[in-house]
């Protein structure tokens, strides 16, 4: 099965609420072996004029991957999640991700660019946080590429 | 504390840092960021689709590499962008019941740009695994004080 190019410029709507939870936080910054005590300890986090503990630099990746999983197990992608490959990755934080933080994220397909028998398909992700009175803010945008590849590749 | 703008020049190193990568450190990081892809933890999968073997996800040498710049950063909401390309590969063998590891990722920075109007200084990482680079591009841009 081929991808399906009529992808680009297709959007997916924010979907579930991810909570950003503070052993979450914890176990993320392990899992990436950081040591930065404001991950970790709410004292430390506050003395830098934190709310709560602050999620390490790449944690958006977990909703970011989330939303990305809307793409690919769409039917109509024609992605075979077996043969994709992680080429390039990018973060813009337009504040720090905050233990506490209610988030959801818009999924943009940005391009599909066919390669060989494969194709390169770039998603952007807008991540906001919910405020209580159900207004959003855009906190950070993630930017992927994937490399589906081809049969013959 | 987050360094001064007018105390940094293009060219500073940050240092380096080394790390070790065993396949429990993978699990975990599959565990954490919901990764399951079994060519991170399953020796038959990966070779099955044609890798050397079981590989670190790319997102855990990303998230390990900028350990780095949050040190000298002194703040990690201070780093306001951070991106890269991955090129080749980690394989990490396994070595459990050992205490050595099953990769080793050398991580060295520099500042390589500075942006006056927005007080933010760019650094770049080089990432070397096997004596290959294995990320490309690797930039994080960070909001001195």
């Amino acid at each position: 099965m081929s991808i399906n190019p009529d992808l680009q410029g297709r959007s997916y709507p924010a979907a579930e609420v991810y909570d950003v939870g503070r052993e979450k936080i914890r176990e993320f910054a392990r899992a990436v072996k950081a040591t930065h005590p404001a991950h970790f300890d709410l004292n430390a986090a506050i003395a830098l004029g934190h709310r709560d503990l602050v999620a390490p630099p790449t944690f958006a990746i977990i909703v970011a991957q989330r939303a990305d999983a809307q793409l690919i197990e769409d039917p109509d992608s024609g992605i075979d999640f077996s043969r994709v490959v992680h080429a390039d990755q990018r973060f813009v934080h337009h504040r720090p991700i905050i233990a506490g933080d209610r988030l959801v994220a818009e999924l943009h397909v940005d391009g599909v660019r066919s390669m060989g028998g494969g194709a390169m398909i770039t998603t952007r992700s807008e991540i906001f946080a919910l405020s209580e009175d159900a207004s959003r803010r855009n906190v950070a945008t993630t930017i992927s590429s994937i490399l589906v590849r081809g049969e013959e590749q | 504390m987050t360094p001064s703008f007018t105390d940094v020049t293009i060219g500073q190193a940050l240092g380096s840092r080394t790390i070790g990568v065993t396949r429990q450190d993978l699990v975990k990081y599959a565990g954490a960021s919901g990764d399951f892809n079994p060519i991170h933890w399953n020796e038959s999968f990966a070779t099955g689709v044609g890798l050397p073997g079981v590989i670190a996800h790319g997102m855990f040498t990303m998230g390990a590499a900028v350990q780095l710049v949050t040190d000298w950063a002194g703040d990690p909401a201070a780093i306001v962008d951070f991106q890269t390309r991955f090129t080749k590969p980690v394989p990490v063998t396994d070595t459990t019941g050992t205490d050595e590891p099953g990769a080793s990722i050398e991580v060295t920075g520099a500042v390589g740009a500075l942006d006056e109007d927005a007080k933010t200084a760019r650094v770049d990482l080089t990432v070397v695994s096997g004596g290959q680079k294995v990320l490309m591009k690797a930039q994080a841009v960070v909001r001195l004080g």
